[in-house]
């Protein structure tokens, strides 16, 4: 029998699976330059335009008063440390709670159902949204006055960004010990170690990179959240000094920026314009270097 | 052959026991971390507890007539959430009718082998750097550039469309529209880094049995990628349906905040987070209440959703090696 076809075998462009072909595969990439555009459009008008407006004094300064000065607002000073300060006190409580949470799920209880139940809980935890978390210490810790009498508070501020870090950090830390193989468990076990000395020396060492990628991404989450920000940190104008400013409203970037963007006074958008300028370098900086360090390790996703 | 044991070696091995400071530590170190995991729940647990009981107050008073009336009176204490539940739930779904072509066709863009990877790889980084700018940022971009610029767009669509009562009022400014546009910012990068996740993980073998029966690139996409990725792609855009509704920091610059009900996507209006983060600072008695009430609604939203989310990625993820 002869099976060759008379149909000739070359690539005809004028089919219509061809043509469909092609028109679906250009629509597919006018939808990723679509997805593109608006991250080159932000980062390039707030590095330009916040840019324009970044200078010494501006970093140091503290913000005026809206409406008092009309040619200049002062500066970001007190926002910045602010940030810092409510992400240290984030991280403080929430890494050594989610590592040590994330520690329990893979190395204790890897299929119990206490451990099924945890890891729903985080998942949901994480879809709270943040503003919740902001109402949640509302009613907790800023309208009870539980912290020594102090309502509005940086600590407040910071325990408030801490429940959004600790569903990231729990997984990431329960992914990245999962990924250490059991052979390196049993060698430990097998030369004498116990357990706890099992978990600090061998597995911990060896799930690093992955839980400080983990880590960094949440921080960078926290740094730029607003939400939870507005009714428990509020916003503070001036430096702190001392420890006791701990306890009373705080400034942050992020605060500064939703506040200054609905002023009527050009100089204080301009403010909010430098403030977005520091946290999107911030925020992008921290990004790019969790992504590096996740290349590092030896069991990162990435390598496996 | 038997291996022969020297006896002088093995005497040098004592057998030991574990000394009981070793043993407490173990214990005590399981113990501190089971703390730390229950953690989680205790806060799930207390966000729900106080949310709940701070509302009581507005769910006996009002029940489900709340869920219902768009009146927002603190002068007469008279609260509805109408508008606000209205606002969240349009402004977060068409959002999403927009994002999904969007993300779910850039995740197939970046995911075949169209343009070369290293190319793929900067668009794929791109999309996720996206996901990394504060809302209040693009709150920010949206009220001062974005907005702005499409305004004589919108203006056209309501001289053209302006019978339609979606587009019955004239673009002022915050409106609905500029919200959902800034939302699909927002949102697009989950979809896509998700599906672009899922459509990695199809084995490349049900690819080329598909181009070997002589299935086109697209037919292959449409027939068998997607289908045998649809579980990621679902939960992904159900997280993504989560993360709209409860967006805050943009909606709340861009939407207008105004609780007067409008079918108009032009209109000023208001979500129930933007409605917490404007009015919760200075609320008192029954207002208090009243927007803990909505912001119970907003969570149980979200649950739902997230819930949703996690049970199909299980139910609907096909099983391969």
């Amino acid at each position: 029998m002869n099976y060759t076809s008379q149909k000739s075998l070359t690539y005809n462009p004028s089919l219509t699976r061809n043509i469909g072909n092609k028109a679906l595969t250009i629509i597919s990439a006018l939808f990723a330059i679509i997805s593109v555009l608006p991250l080159i459009l932000v980062i390039s008008y707030v590095l330009i335009k916040g840019g324009s407006y970044i200078n010494f004094d501006t970093l140091i300064l503290e913000p005026e008063p809206p409406g008092d000065d009309l040619l200049s607002a002062g500066g970001i000073g007190p926002a910045i440390t602010g940030t810092f300060i409510m992400a240290a006190i984030a991280s403080i409580i929430s890494i050594p709670v989610g590592v040590g949470g994330g520690i329990y799920l893979a190395e204790y209880s890897k299929s119990g159902k206490f451990a099924k139940f945890i890891r729903f809980g985080s998942n949901v935890l994480a879809g709270v949204p943040s503003i919740i978390a902001g109402v949640f210490i509302y009613a907790i810790i800023v309208s009870t006055k539980i912290l020594f009498g102090s309502m509005f508070s940086g600590i407040a501020g910071g325990i408030s960004l801490s429940i959004l870090m600790l569903p990231t950090i729990i997984k990431t830390t329960d992914e990245a010990l999962k990924l250490v193989p059991n052979d390196m468990r049993r060698a430990a076990f097998g030369v004498g170690a116990s357990k706890f000395t099992m978990i600090t020396n061998i597995t911990l060492p060896a799930a690093f990179s992955s839980i400080s990628t983990g880590v960094l991404l949440a921080l960078a989450r926290a740094a730029g959240e607003t939400a939870p920000l507005i009714f428990t940190a509020l916003f503070s104008r001036y430096y702190i000094t001392s420890f006791d400013d701990l306890f009373y409203e705080m400034g942050s970037l992020s605060v500064l920026i939703y506040n200054f963007a609905l002023e009527p006074y050009e100089a204080q958008n301009q403010l909010a314009w430098a403030a977005s300028f520091i946290l999107v370098i911030v925020l992008l900086t921290l990004n790019i270097l969790s992504r590096w360090i996740g290349t590092l390790g030896t069991f990162s996703k990435n390598k496996v | 052959m038997l291996l022969r044991v020297d006896k002088a070696t093995t005497s040098k091995f004592l057998l030991r026991r574990r000394p009981t400071s070793e043993k407490l530590v173990d214990i005590g170190f399981k113990n501190i971390v089971v703390a730390m995991a229950s953690m989680v729940a205790v806060v799930l647990f207390s966000i729900f507890a106080v949310v709940y009981y701070e509302s009581t107050e507005s769910i006996s008073r009002y029940g489900l007539r709340f869920l219902f009336s768009s009146a927002w009176n603190p002068v007469t204490d008279e609260y509805g959430a109408f508008t606000a539940i209205y606002g969240t739930l349009f402004t977060s779904i068409s959002s999403l009718l927009i994002a999904i072509p969007l993300g779910v066709g850039t995740a197939i863009f970046i995911t075949e082998n169209i343009i070369p990877e290293y190319i793929r790889n900067i668009i794929g980084i791109m999309v996720e750097l996206l996901a990394a700018i504060p809302s209040v940022v693009l709150g920010l971009w949206a009220v001062f550039i974005m907005e702005p610029f499409i305004r004589p767009f919108l203006n056209i669509i309501y001289k053209i469309f302006g019978f339609i009562p979606f587009f019955s009022t004239q673009p002022l400014g915050a409106g609905m529209m500029p919200a959902i546009l800034i939302l699909v910012v927002m949102i697009l990068p989950i979809i896509t880094s998700i599906s672009k996740d899922s459509l990695k993980q199809v084995p490349s073998k049900l690819r080329q049995a598909a181009y070997g029966i002589g299935a086109s690139r697209w037919t292959t996409i449409f027939k068998v990628i997607i289908p045998a990725a649809i579980s990621g792609i679902t939960g992904g855009v159900l997280l993504a349906l989560g993360r709209a509704m409860g967006e805050t920091m943009a909606v709340t610059m861009i939407i207008g905040n105004s609780n007067n009900f409008s079918w108009s996507i032009f209109a000023p209006s208001y979500t129930i987070s933007s409605m917490l983060a404007n009015q919760f600072g200075e609320a008192d008695g029954s207002q208090v209440s009243s927007l803990m009430y909505a912001a119970l609604i907003l969570m149980i939203l979200t649950l739902l959703v997230n819930v949703f989310a996690q049970w199909i990625v299980k139910k609907l993820s096909l099983k391969y090696q």
